[in-house]
């Protein structure tokens, strides 16, 4: 019964956020919340949300007394008189095919999106100074926002939050998608949390693992939302997402497992004292459907049932504010197993080291009657040290063929075979029985075209280096060294004498 | 023929001649003044002779000093000689190259109808309010009433009384000499009420031979157009501590009172926030025998930057920041007292640093564990804190403890905690401050230009030089701190980019004529057009 009414509560919580809150004696709160969602490819994604709600307005007040809310974001709503704000970070892509659909993606590189309010006369210089701002808060090159990057969508981007008029004209919306996301975007993004990263769930967020993700995106969305159900007055909602999506499947050695300890090398200790709400949820719901293919460990108190984006989900709850799941002398490591392994499953993937030793990608699979099976492999082209190229790099370089033996199944039942007595080509493979028979199949070997340098550059330097040489230098030199002198005319060498001697002799004038 | 043939090769050489000649003439007259004119740096004019003038000048702070005498106050027969005035000029020493002046222009009257009725009543509190009524002193000036020598207006052992505005009350003597007596007298209360030379050593304090003037003097802030000030609570363990503070009712009470009343130096904006989990740098060390932690003298320098990382900059305006934290320590820290250079610790358990802010730390009441279990709700005592940071704002700013003659009573700030005197004092300083900085800024960047001749002078920055009003230095100066401000500001922009754009001149004229007579500057170098 207990468990029913907590279920409402939750229910009710997400239906109205506005609705939330009315009995809550602090001007703000923080709320916490991570989800953990294995993928259907077997990586393992996780979104982190803090939410902190102020009821204040901003830009009534004029001394402005923070507490969760945090003052360098407050200072921009009042200064700038923002009605929206909505800034993402993000390093990878979302790979929709394989990974389902995202909660809120975002694009490659930073993406910014403001509404102003009425009120701003001069909407490009406070987008201009806005961005200059925030790339200050976040370290970001945000500042290259300018008129060139910049659209004003007319249809796309409605506020998300209350909002009096949508008249596009306070809208601005921009994106870099050159914009790297490293540690030190990270950085300024957890001191905004009221718990920074000591406590609470944003312990797991250490850096050097989060950026060894096939995907990582932390945004900051502020809006201004319903104080009450009725709506009479508002309050500032500050969400700050996180979501990375952790390659489980190759870190795990072939194996769907998690637990919290592996993917961020850290458990969660104490709960955020601030926070008035803490949860993991954890999705289970391939375990229902599937008849317990999957144990999380500790096991749940409490689960969740929703329609989540277009499909039934299960999740797992655990209440950081519960000290049954966390106390002083537990820490909170959540573990999934998957109990059956998947039946078509060995892969070994050893991953190459430059120079030293090749990919080793192994796959035990059992491929059904009349069907294609497809592997393919993404690989980056790289160019080689220079020496390293053959002497007809064009050409392309040859990656070995694919090996592939099976054991295909035989139409026919074939008698067992005596080793010695049996024809040759019959006994290179040991067959094991006789319905099935060996064979290895090798694929065309791949000819990769890779970047080859202008190697013809340094024959072309060489060629332009002597011409300008031999021309300029030459020529030069000659006319430096060479000395020009008026030759007296002499008696003559002894060939002269000779000439002049014969001359001479047949009368001749002499030379 | 052969003579023809010489005749033309004449003539083709002197042709030659004239085609080279011609050829040099035109790229001399044509080709240089073209070279000359394309390969030019634009270079604005800048009032070069003016701005070295600013080195020159010599300022003359005048402080005009009312002196009222009532009836029994000095012998009949000196009183016959009222009204008269009486100048004193004596030079501020200072290793300065600016020549500064201070001239006391004492001006002595007989007391009106109502001033003698207002000093005839009981209480010196109540003649004050009665005097301050009928008209609002000149900003810089000084009033002092002399009263008769029995009257019982001041208590019996006190020479003098000293009021939060511009007042002063000295008793009068009979006495042959009366004036003389009374006017050093007089010159002893403006001293302490008045310009000293400590205020404007503190004021010069960056432009000044190291040596001489300590690091103190180095403490208050730069004159600027506004400050942000920042109260921040830090608490380091919200697991073990609630924290609460009436931030908001504090500042409406004690802060902003002292902030309207100082709003001639700047524009003030305060704001406060909560930071959890903010760490101080040091670990503070256990002392067995009272069982505390402390932080000695000379780790405290170590605290402020790793605790500033979290304070966030001011995202949004240029102002600098001063920064007030209250620090709440952790339970296994508690409680935690600072102690000075002789290890022993200090009163107040705060410190400031130069041109940052002050810290405080706030030990939680021990009693408060024993009643409930963690975490402790914790309220905030701020009329302790609030003592404190205003204190040390009012050292922030350069608003110094008064130093008394003696046998003087002294009435102590109003609610506002800051005298209309000291307010006086400060734009003085401020006024001199600026000055000194637009002059040095003005003529280092004369001389920068000057060094570097192929650097562009764009018309915008010329434009800003002028409108630096130079001459109106010349002539007279006047000052409302802020007003100078906006000059400072202008001349900032010259050096640095700033963000904010300026357009023309900032218009000045009305404030300069606000405090005429005040402080007043000649050159003895620059025209004087007044």
């Amino acid at each position: 019964m207990a468990v029913a009414v907590r279920l409402a509560l939750i229910v009710l919580l997400l239906l109205g956020p506005g609705g939330w809150g009315h009995t809550e004696p602090s001007r703000d709160s923080l709320r916490e919340e991570l989800v953990i969602t294995p993928l259907p490819s077997g990586d393992v994604a996780a979104t982190f949300q803090f939410r902190t709600r102020w009821d204040s307005e901003l830009q009534r007040e004029e001394v402005s007394h923070y507490r969760l809310f945090p003052k360098a974001l407050g200072q921009l709503i009042s200064k700038y008189s923002l009605q929206e704000l909505h800034l993402s970070f993000t390093q990878g892509f979302w790979r929709t095919r394989y990974w389902g659909p995202p909660f809120l993606q975002a694009p490659s590189g930073a993406e910014l999106w403001v509404w102003f309010q009425d009120t701003v006369t001069d909407v490009d210089k406070s987008w201009k100074e806005l961005s200059n701002v925030l790339s200050g808060i976040f370290c970001a090159s945000l500042n290259f926002i300018d008129s060139t990057n910049t659209v004003i969508p007319t249809a796309s981007f409605k506020p998300l939050g209350l909002a009096n008029g949508t008249d596009h004209y306070f809208l601005r919306y921009a994106v870099l998608p050159r914009e790297v996301v490293c540690t030190e975007n990270l950085t300024p993004w957890k001191k905004l949390l009221p718990c920074s990263s000591k406590a609470g769930l944003s312990v797991l967020l250490k850096a050097d693992r989060l950026f060894h993700t096939s995907y990582h995106s932390q945004a900051v969305h502020i809006r201004p939302v319903c104080r009450n159900a009725r709506c009479t007055s508002i309050s500032w909602e500050l969400r700050q997402t996180l979501s990375v999506v952790f390659d489980a499947f190759v870190t795990g050695q072939g194996k769907k497992d998690w637990s919290l300890f592996r993917m961020f090398s850290r458990t969660l200790t104490e709960p955020c004292p601030l926070a008035a709400e803490s949860r993991v949820y954890v999705d289970i719901t391939s375990s229902k459907q599937d008849n317990e293919t999957l144990e999380v460990n500790p096991p749940p108190l409490t689960t969740y049932q929703d329609v989540i984006l277009g499909t039934q989900k299960t999740y797992a709850v655990y209440d950081l504010l519960d000290t049954a799941v966390i106390n002083n002398s537990r820490n909170l490591n959540l573990q999934l197993k998957w109990k059956r392994p998947p039946e078509n499953g060995y892969i070994h993937y050893q991953p190459a080291q430059d120079r030293l030793q090749p990919h080793l990608l192994e796959m035990l699979i059992q491929l059904p009657a009349n069907s294609v099976t497809k592997v393919s492999i993404q690989f980056e082209r790289a160019l080689l040290k220079w020496t390293e190229y053959t002497p007809d790099p064009n050409h392309g370089f040859y990656v070995s063929p694919s090996v592939l033996s099976a054991l295909v199944p035989s139409i026919v039942a074939s008698k067992p075979v005596d080793w010695e007595e049996s024809p040759l080509f019959n006994s290179l493979f040991p067959g094991s029985d006789s319905s099935s028979y060996f064979v290895r199949l090798y694929t065309e070997p791949l000819l990769v075209n890779l970047p080859t340098p202008d190697f013809s550059m340094p024959y072309n330097v060489i060629c332009l280096t002597c011409t300008v040489v031999a021309v300029c230098y030459g020529s030069f030199y000659n006319l430096l060294t060479r000395t020009f002198h008026i030759e007296e005319p002499s008696k003559g060498g002894l060939a002269k004498r000779l000439a002049n001697l014969i001359r001479r002799a047949r009368g001749v004038p002499p030379l | 023929m052969a003579a023809a043939g010489a005749a033309a090769t004449d003539l083709e050489v002197v042709r030659g001649k004239r085609a080279a000649l011609f050829f040099a003439a035109v790229a001399i007259v044509l080709g240089l003044p073209l070279w000359w004119k394309t390969t030019e740096t634009y270079r604005a004019p800048l009032p070069y002779s003016q701005i070295s003038g600013l080195n020159a000048l010599q300022l003359r702070l005048m402080v005009p000093v009312t002196v009222v005498f009532t009836r029994d106050s000095v012998p009949l027969d000196d009183q016959e000689k009222l009204p008269f005035t009486v100048v004193h000029e004596r030079e501020i020493p200072l290793k300065y190259k600016m020549k500064i002046k201070c001239r006391f222009q004492k001006a002595y009257r007989r007391a009106l109808d109502h001033e003698e009725e207002a000093l005839s009543l009981g209480s010196v509190q109540e003649a004050e309010t009665m005097l301050a009524e009928p008209q609002e002193q000149a900003e810089g000036s000084l009033t002092v009433y002399v009263i008769s020598e029995h009257s019982p207006l001041l208590p019996q052992d006190m020479m003098s009384y000293i009021g939060p505005k511009r007042t002063a009350v000295m008793r009068g003597i009979m006495h042959r000499e009366a004036f003389n007596i009374i006017g050093r007298r007089i010159i002893q209360v403006a001293q302490a009420m008045s310009l000293t030379e400590d205020v404007l050593a503190a004021a010069l304090a960056d432009h000044l031979p190291e040596d001489k003037w300590s690091s103190d003097k180095r403490r208050p802030l730069k004159s600027s157009l506004g400050y942000e000030i920042t109260f921040s609570l830090l608490n380091p363990d919200p697991k073990s501590h609630d924290v609460h503070w009436d931030i908001e009712g504090a500042v409406r009470r004690y802060v902003q009172p002292f902030l309207n009343a100082l709003s001639a130096a700047g524009n003030f904006s305060v704001d406060s926030q909560i930071l959890y989990y903010a760490m101080l740098g040091v670990n503070p060390r256990f002392d067995p025998a009272s069982s505390s932690y402390y932080l000695a003298s000379h780790s405290l320098p170590h605290v402020i930057n790793p605790v500033e990382s979290r304070l966030g900059s001011s995202a949004a305006s240029l102002y600098p920041v001063l920064n007030f934290l209250l620090y709440v320590p952790e339970l296994a820290h508690s409680p935690l007292y600072i102690q000075d250079k002789d290890g022993a610790p200090v009163a107040t358990n705060a410190f400031h640093s130069p041109r940052w802010g002050g810290i405080m730390v706030y030990n939680v009441d021990p009693k408060a564990y024993n009643a409930s279990k963690l975490p402790v709700r914790v309220e905030v005592d701020m009329v302790r804190v609030m003592e404190v940071f205003l204190a040390q704002l009012r050292l922030l700013f350069g608003i110094a403890q008064p130093q008394l003659p003696p046998k003087c009573l002294f009435s102590g700030p109003k609610s506002e905690g800051l005298m209309t005197w000291e307010l006086d004092r400060l734009l003085w300083a401020r006024s001199v401050e600026n000055l000194a900085t637009a002059t040095t800024t003005l003529t280092s960047l004369a001389q920068l230009l000057g060094k570097i001749s192929n650097i562009v002078i764009k018309d915008d920055v010329a434009s800003e030089t002028t409108c630096a009003p130079l001459r109106r230095i010349s002539t007279r100066l006047t000052s409302s701190g802020s007003r100078f401000g906006t000059w400072i500001q202008a001349l900032s922009s010259l050096k640095s980019r700033s963000l904010q754009p300026r357009s023309g001149c900032p218009s000045t004229g009305g404030t300069w004529t606000q405090m005429l007579g005040v402080l007043s500057a000649t050159s003895s170098r620059l025209p004087s057009s007044a």
